[in-house]
């Protein structure tokens, strides 16, 4: 620690005023202060200095999704050796160097291409770096199917950074989730490599490892996606051999999906460790699931069909759901800021992704355009709540005047 | 006065950056994103609503001292009713195909802001050769907008120019593809978006304080 802090001093000067690499000074500045909690405090006026800053904040974002990452990844070899039916026969560390080795490239393709636009965003205004893209870069990868081809990722990503955040005024100022823009984008430009029954498991090699052919009867269809697409409201929803999976096996989540949104298990550790440092909101976290559960109970007591048949916690496991209110609706910026607001903002995220999973025959997952749609109506939501409150003590005035 | 003073290459000319309709006045944005994308529609749109003003100008600007005011509105609509309609008769008989790719947007000619924005503004209190020249004018303005919109939606859409593939097949078997959301009219809005934002960062004076 202290030889890093001392190579850091003595590096500075070269990137301060003055210095032969002056221009790369908010680079510099930004890995200074990532590395290194700043000690710099405000001149004027008496202020409370909490040692959490935001770069602390993305880190324990970090820190809770890797058990949902590492997760993802181990999932991504267990279904690739399944379907070429070498699962038996293959160590629990080749599985995980399988996925491992699947998903870093994709890693590496979202921070490079988001960090760069950033850095470049940065010295151009003379901003510092902010670190705002340090969360979405490990989101982005987490939320695409394991086969999205990398440069369908970097451009999403660039256009996200771009158009979702830096024309809004960087980090802090963005309306949308950013990592769920990129998705959006890739969802509808490239909707063959997004949905559908052939993207969510990768049946090729990966740098040669696990080379094999499919078995027969595989069919690599998420549980979503065979709710979708039955005729018959029974239908027995089956892992990518054919055998039958049930709801325990969608909350461990051993089952086809995007990278790190399968297991449950592993994003409630994220909760977990998000609640605890208390950097999301329970209020929001909770509501949105309260609003998902409310919505299912309502279909399943309809019923008609295997999506509105299908049970309140099945629901709650499957899809991006659980990712999506544990890590994308409790985003800071992009959710509703006032208190009773983040129960509604929460509850209707809840509300609209199981509606648009259920009943929109075009989407069997609805939770990333219930979150956009909800980023919208975020600060409506603010706006009348603080209206409300002001009408509440206007009118208690009035009474004790009278 | 001769025809082509000073004054009128303005009348002309600045219609076609500085005061264009679409990115600098906003105007007319509906069809914009609605036609654009492929550029074989963009042009024929942009043909149509560039003949449209050019004589709806014209003939308001010969008229203007007889319209009573108070429904000159009414006239307006008439006269460019009347034009959208021979246009639309037009484009049925000699271009069939893409009058039903346009479908109902040649007959919302009408309706574009453009339109009523030049005859009121300019038609109503000039001689007809200038508005004749603002007509053309602010039509060139419009068509150079929906063509570069249409070049890019087609091309990262369709992957071609006119219905001509530009894009090799080798990319494709390489793993590109055609871009999706390019198609949607949401990109549309984007990309005017873009072409607003060049325009801006090349011309100090458009931009707000």
């Amino acid at each position: 620690m202290k030889a890093l802090r001392n190579y850091l001093d003595k590096i500075k000067p070269n990137f301060q005023e003055g210095g032969k690499l002056s221009m790369f000074h908010s680079v510099f500045d930004g890995f200074e202060t990532f590395l290194f909690t700043p000690s710099t405090t405000s001149k004027t006026g008496v202020h409370i200095h909490d040692s959490i800053d935001s770069k602390r904040t993305m880190s324990v974002v970090i820190l809770a999704l890797l058990p949902a990452l590492l997760f993802g990844m181990y999932n991504v070899g267990y279904q690739h050796y399944l379907a070429v039916g070498q699962l038996d026969a293959t160590s629990f560390l080749t599985v995980f160097m399988f996925g491992f080795l699947a998903v870093l490239p994709k890693i590496v393709v979202s921070y490079g291409v988001g960090l760069g636009i950033e850095f470049v965003v940065a010295q151009w205004k003379k901003h510092e770096i902010q670190e705002g893209f340090l969360v979405s870069g490990m989101l982005i990868p987490m939320i695409v199917p394991i086969d999205t081809p990398l440069w369908m990722i970097a451009v999403a990503t660039a256009f996200a950074v771009i158009f979702a955040k830096e024309i809004f005024g960087g980090t802090g100022m963005n309306i949308f989730n950013v990592a769920l823009i990129t998705r959006a984008f890739l969802f509808f430009a490239y909707p063959s490599m997004m949905s559908g029954d052939k993207v969510f498991v990768r049946t090729g090699d990966t740098f040669g490892m696990g080379a094999g052919t499919i078995v027969d009867g595989y069919s690599g269809a998420t549980p979503l996606g065979q709710i979708a697409t039955a005729a018959d409201p029974s239908v027995a929803v089956v892992d990518v051999l054919g055998n039958p999976i049930g709801t325990w096996d969608y909350f461990v989540g051993l089952i086809p999906g995007s990278i790190g949104e399968t297991s449950t298990l592993a994003i409630l550790i994220g909760a977990v460790i998000l609640l605890w440092t208390g950097i999301a909101s329970w209020k929001t976290m909770g509501s949105v699931f309260i609003g998902g559960a409310f919505i299912v109970a309502i279909f399943n007591a309809f019923g008609g069909s295997a999506a509105l048949e299908t049970s309140v916690w099945d629901h709650l496991f499957l899809g991006g759901f659980a990712f999506g209110a544990v890590f994308m609706a409790t985003d800071p910026v992009t959710s509703a800021r006032t208190e009773t607001g983040k129960y509604i903002y929460g509850f209707l995220v809840g509300v609209i992704a199981m509606l648009v999973r259920v009943v929109n025959p075009g989407y069997p997952e609805g939770m990333m355009l219930a979150i956009l749609f909800m980023n919208v109506f975020a600060p409506l939501i603010d706006y009348i709540v603080v209206d409300a409150n002001i009408k509440k003590r206007l009118k208690r005035a009035k009474v004790t005047k009278a | 006065m001769s025809l082509f003073s000073k004054k009128n290459k303005e009348i002309f000319l600045g219609p076609l950056s500085k005061n264009n309709p679409v990115i600098v006045q906003v105007l007319g944005i509906c069809s914009a994103l609605a036609v654009t994308a492929k550029l074989e529609p963009a042009l024929v749109m942009s043909l149509s609503v560039t003949a449209v003003l050019a004589f709806a100008n014209v003939i308001i600007s010969l008229l203007r001292n007889t319209i009573p005011n108070r429904i000159r509105i009414i006239v307006q609509l008439v006269v460019v009713a009347a034009l959208v309609i021979i246009v639309d008769q037009v484009l049925k008989a000699f271009a069939y195909d893409v009058s039903k790719q346009l479908s109902v947007f040649v007959g919302l000619i009408i309706t574009n802001c453009i339109l009523m924005g030049r005859l009121e503004a300019f038609a109503l209190g000039n001689g007809p050769w200038e508005s004749f020249l603002d007509g053309v004018g602010n039509g060139i303005g419009y068509s150079i907008i929906l063509i570069i919109v249409a070049f890019f939606r087609e091309l990262l859409g369709s992957g071609t120019l006119f219905g001509f593939q530009v894009v090799p097949q080798f990319l494709y078997d390489m793993g590109y593809q055609n871009n999706g959301l390019m198609i949607l009219p949401p990109m549309a809005l984007i990309t005017v978006g873009c072409i607003i934002w060049f325009q801006r960062a090349r011309n100090k004076d458009l931009q707000e304080k």
